[in-house]
């Protein structure tokens, strides 16, 4: 039995598709048999992020009009033997993309992992509502920003709606709030919203900050996760993130402005 | 100047306030949902009876319910093309 995990946001460019790369990766290395699939039906991207662009032959589209078999599909990662991806198909439209479809490419792929990570698209479309419908849990990707705070809120109420779970009435998925590009400089002038502001309105669990970081472009430049960077301070709060959907209680870092000491901060420098 | 600015900071007088304020708002209204289900077809009438009098596009008229406090608000928002 497999968890299902659907990485989600409303808002187009939060992180998504950083997110569910670091958390499909950290999952392969604490040896969970994970697989992660991009939903973005067209604009394929996920296999950019994890490197692996060269070697798509069959998309998940091909797997669910019978084009291809799921096994032919899978990309094993060069880096965690316990990763396979399922890119996103680049030409064809969003129609090809069946719920009945889904559910058997899902159903075939739990028999032998632990976690599938499903990356959705932007939008509240059925792009967005096909990657979030059969999850298990939610990780919810905000920018701490008016309008990425505001979809959010938007797609939780469709998480809570229009699910699987919700529609057979079952426990409801865990939604969790993962808050992104964050940079406790800005907040701390008054220019960004804080944690607590965000929190405040969308009212979930916070799985994890992650700052604001060159490393995240780095990362995608070079097409690998950026969770693999130990350097990094996106990186660690990743490894924080994936530590704490498994559930370890982890303290926030990286969520307060750099310590200068007292001195430092009475008299600026 | 520093010190200074440490105080400012805790007052909360940047844009962030704002941002919050405004997503306040909108969150609630995006919540109630789409209001009473007799909207669309009040936005049609009306788009008929204006355009006896002066041609606007289909989307020129927009209507809504806003809660405030406990009383409900029809808001009609009507644009006038440019003439
Ligand atoms: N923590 C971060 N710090 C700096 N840049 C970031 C961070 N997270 C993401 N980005 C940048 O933001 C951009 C969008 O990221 P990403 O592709 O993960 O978002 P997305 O939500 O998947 O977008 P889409 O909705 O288009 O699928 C990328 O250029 C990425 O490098
Ligand atoms: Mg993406």
């Amino acid at each position: 039995m497999a968890r299902i995990i659907v990485v989600t946001s409303g808002k187009g460019g939060v992180g998504k598709t950083t997110t569910s790369a670091a958390l499909a990766t950290g999952l392969a290395a604490r040896g969970h048999r994970t697989a992660v699939i991009d939903f973005d039906v067209g604009l394929r991207n996920l296999d950019l992020v994890m490197g692996c662009e060269r070697r798509v032959v069959f998309d998940l589209v091909n797997v669910i009009q019978g084009e291809a078999g799921l096994r032919q599909a899978l990309i094993r990662d060069k880096r965690q033997p316990n990763l396979s991806i399922l890119a996103a198909s680049q030409t064809r439209d969003k129609d090809a993309l069946s719920l009945e479809g889904v559910g058997k490419v899902l159903d075939e792929l739990a028999e032998s992992h632990d976690y599938i990570v499903c990356d959705s698209p932007a939008g509240i479309e059925k792009g967005a509502t096909m990657a979030m419908y059969f999850a298990d849990d939610a990780i919810v990707v905000t920018n701490p920003e008016v309008s990425s705070v505001r979809d959010s809120d938007r797609m939780i109420g469709i998480l809570s709606s229009k699910s699987r779970r919700a529609e057979q009435n079952l426990e409801p998925i865990r939604e969790r709030l993962l808050i992104t590009r964050y940079s406790p400089e800005r907040v701390a002038k008054g220019e960004m919203l804080s944690i607590e502001d965000v929190q405040d309105i969308l009212a979930l669990d916070l799985i994890g900050v992650i700052p604001e970081s060159e490393s995240v472009l780095n990362a995608s430049n070079a097409g690998v996760p950026v969770i693999m960077d130990e350097a990094s301070n996106a990186g660690q709060a990743y490894q924080d993130m994936v530590d704490r959907y498994l559930g370890e209680e982890l303290p926030h870092r990286f969520t307060t402005v750099g310590k200068k000491g007292l001195f430092g901060r009475l008299f600026g420098g | 100047m520093a010190l200074l600015d440490f105080f400012k900071q805790n007052r909360k007088s940047g844009s962030a306030a704002k941002a919050k304020e405004r997503l306040q708002i909108l969150v609630a209204h995006d919540r109630a949902g789409p209001g009473p289900s007799y909207l669309p077809q009040l936005q049609r009438d009306l788009i008929k009876v204006i355009r006896k009098y002066v041609h606007v596009d289909q989307d020129a008229v927009n209507v809504r319910v806003e809660q405030e406090g406990n009383q409900e608000i029809l808001e009609l928002n009507i644009v006038l093309p440019d003439s």
